[in-house]
């Protein structure tokens, strides 16, 4: 059979997890990742990475809504999806994954943004005229009342929001770590391990990206971009780098040394199937580079220019990283045989429902929400901040 | 009084949670097939409209009461204890209308290979064969008859 080494037991020739369940993990570990950055500001007062604060929500509201596609898309019956929250099975964890999704969305992301928003909602919804207008009005919820006590409980109610949020984000992230650590079947997966390195490589892609795509909205609002907010942001970028991967280290030379029954053929499925998505593209190019590069950074009196460069290209790396170990994890897990006597391979199909396209397109939605969310509310101090003779200044 | 005038706004999100908490429980409600939870985390109604459904398969029994002499032929093969419907498909609309309804001819060449095609998982005292080498794309039936399959010295047995 085309694709198929040794012996495969029948079931195990077709994978049946995609390149979508490949990027469900990395859409949701940017979510936690991201928020986990803005409450760096929120909670732990660190004044330097304020310019990210909002853009980060912002990400992190873009990227949930798109994280639960690509488990619909690969759903046969996906128009029945919502039953998991009408009769939820308490012993499944995808079941209970639906409950801590929806628990972020509403209970942290939504109401941490609209407190956050909410004088500029205010402002905003006396100040634009037709369509957005009217979406303002909706989002005050009929009150206007921004006066300086009003703002002082937003900002404590906020700041309690962000304190919940923070092991929810946890959760949210441990959780994709925890489905795959708690497949006992498979030992490529099955480790106590895989939670925290979940939540750890979700912490690097999201700090990447909010870093990335700070530089990119400031460079393309032709302002100056804030080195000391970047540089903070990139060392954070660098400190949790360094944990996970020492945990990805552990996790490795504990299955060297444990040695059990399936190391003989994980290590070959390593060392020839995997060689170039693990060894070369998640290790070499999207671990051990960018941490080498922020290192630089760290080490040396480096220009602003080639700071920025640097973290740009550290930061990219970084994503094609995660993204590298998320498809090592979903895609590697299966390509062994249960008898540790076969493998097989996966053809990524172009058009289909789980195919490449469908991939990419679920990757650039977030963007798009992004941009409108952006848009909507933008994530910068104000230049027109109108006026209200109640309103108490921007923060 | 002003701590609850300044968090107004407060109270009213309470409120839209309060109303889509409401919602739900109501669409729940509405949703949530009667049955559900009656014997375990299904719909019990789904008991009785599965066995509602037509019996296709009539079974080895009424095959046998009319085809006593294919019965035979089996007694003395290796096949003796296959389901005569395992091979010829489900056949309770022959067994109710057998002279308008009959059942399809079989290609051997894709039938008999679903079972003994060689695969290193099956355990190997199972009888299996290479097709391709065994047969050079013939029927199996070409020299194997189903019924009694082994081949003797001097004819089919």
């Amino acid at each position: 059979m085309p694709g198929v080494e040794g012996f495969m037991y029948p079931n195990e020739v077709e994978l049946q997890w995609s390149v979508l369940i490949v990027l469900y993990p990395f859409l949701t570990g940017l979510v936690a990742g991201a928020f986990i950055l803005a409450s760096l500001e929120r909670v732990f007062q660190v004044q330097a990475v304020k310019p990210t604060y909002r853009l980060a929500l912002l990400t992190a509201l873009a990227f949930l809504l798109v994280a639960p596609l690509p488990l619909q898309l690969h759903l046969g019956h996906p128009e029945r999806s919502y039953e998991m929250y009408l009769t939820p099975h308490r012993t499944s964890a995808m079941a209970m994954f639906g409950f801590v999704y929806l628990w972020y969305l509403m209970a942290v992301l939504l109401l941490e943004i609209w407190l956050d928003y909410r004088r500029d909602i205010v402002v905003l919804s006396q100040s634009t005229t037709g369509g957005t207008r009217w979406i303002y009005r909706v989002l005050t919820l009929g009150s206007s009342n921004i006066s300086k006590h009003a703002l002082e409980i937003d900002e404590r109610v906020g700041w309690l929001a962000t304190l919940i949020g923070i092991p929810s984000a946890f959760l949210l992230h441990g959780y994709v770590g925890f489905i795959f650590g708690s497949v006992k079947a498979n030992p490529w997966w099955s480790s106590p391990l895989m939670p925290v390195v979940f939540l750890f490589s979700a912490m690097v892609s999201g700090i990447a990206l909010v870093m990335l795509l700070y530089m990119l909205l400031t460079w393309s609002r032709r302002e100056k971009i804030d080195m000391r907010c970047v540089d903070t942001v990139a060392s954070y970028l660098f400190y949790t780098f360094i944990i996970d991967f020492s945990l990805e280290m552990l996790d490795l030379i504990h299955r060297i040394y444990e040695a059990d029954e399936s190391f003989r053929s994980l290590d070959f499925m390593v060392h020839t199937k995997l060689y170039m998505s693990h060894i070369v593209i998640q290790i070499m190019l999207g671990t051990v580079t960018p941490i080498l590069l922020l290192a630089l950074t760290q080490v040396l009196r480096l220009g602003e220019m080639t700071r920025k460069r640097i973290y740009a290209v550290a930061g990219c790396l970084t994503l094609i990283g995660i993204f590298a170990m998320r498809w090592n994890v979903v895609i590697g897990g299966q390509l062994f045989s249960k008898s540790f006597l076969g493998y097989t391979t996966y053809k990524m199909g172009l058009i289909t429902r789980e195919g490449l396209l469908v991939a990419i397109a679920l990757t650039i939605l977030p963007f798009v929400i992004l941009w409108a969310l952006v848009k909507l509310l933008p994530p910068w101090p104000e230049k027109n901040s109108g006026s209200l003779p109640n309103a108490a200044p921007a923060r | 009084m002003n701590a609850f005038k300044d968090a107004g706004h407060l109270f009213r999100l309470a409120a839209v949670f309060l109303v889509g908490g409401l919602a739900f429980v109501g669409l729940r409600a509405f949703l949530v097939p009667k049955s559900f939870g009656e014997y375990g985390h299904y719909r019990g109604d789904a008991i009785a409209e599965i066995a509602s459904r037509p019996v296709n398969y009539a079974g080895h029994q009424a095959c046998e009461d009319c085809h006593a002499d294919v019965l035979e032929k089996k007694k003395s093969g290796k096949h003796v204890h296959v389901n005569c419907e395992a091979c010829h498909g489900p056949l309770a609309n022959h067994v109710d209308d057998p002279g308008s309804v009959q059942p399809a001819k079989l290609d051997t060449a894709v039938l008999c290979v679903r079972c003994h095609e060689a695969n290193i998982a099956k355990p190997k005292n199972f009888p299996q064969v290479a097709s391709a080498d065994n047969s050079t794309g013939l029927p199996c039936d070409t020299c194997h008859q189903p019924h009694s399959p082994a081949i003797i010295a001097g004819g089919t047995k």
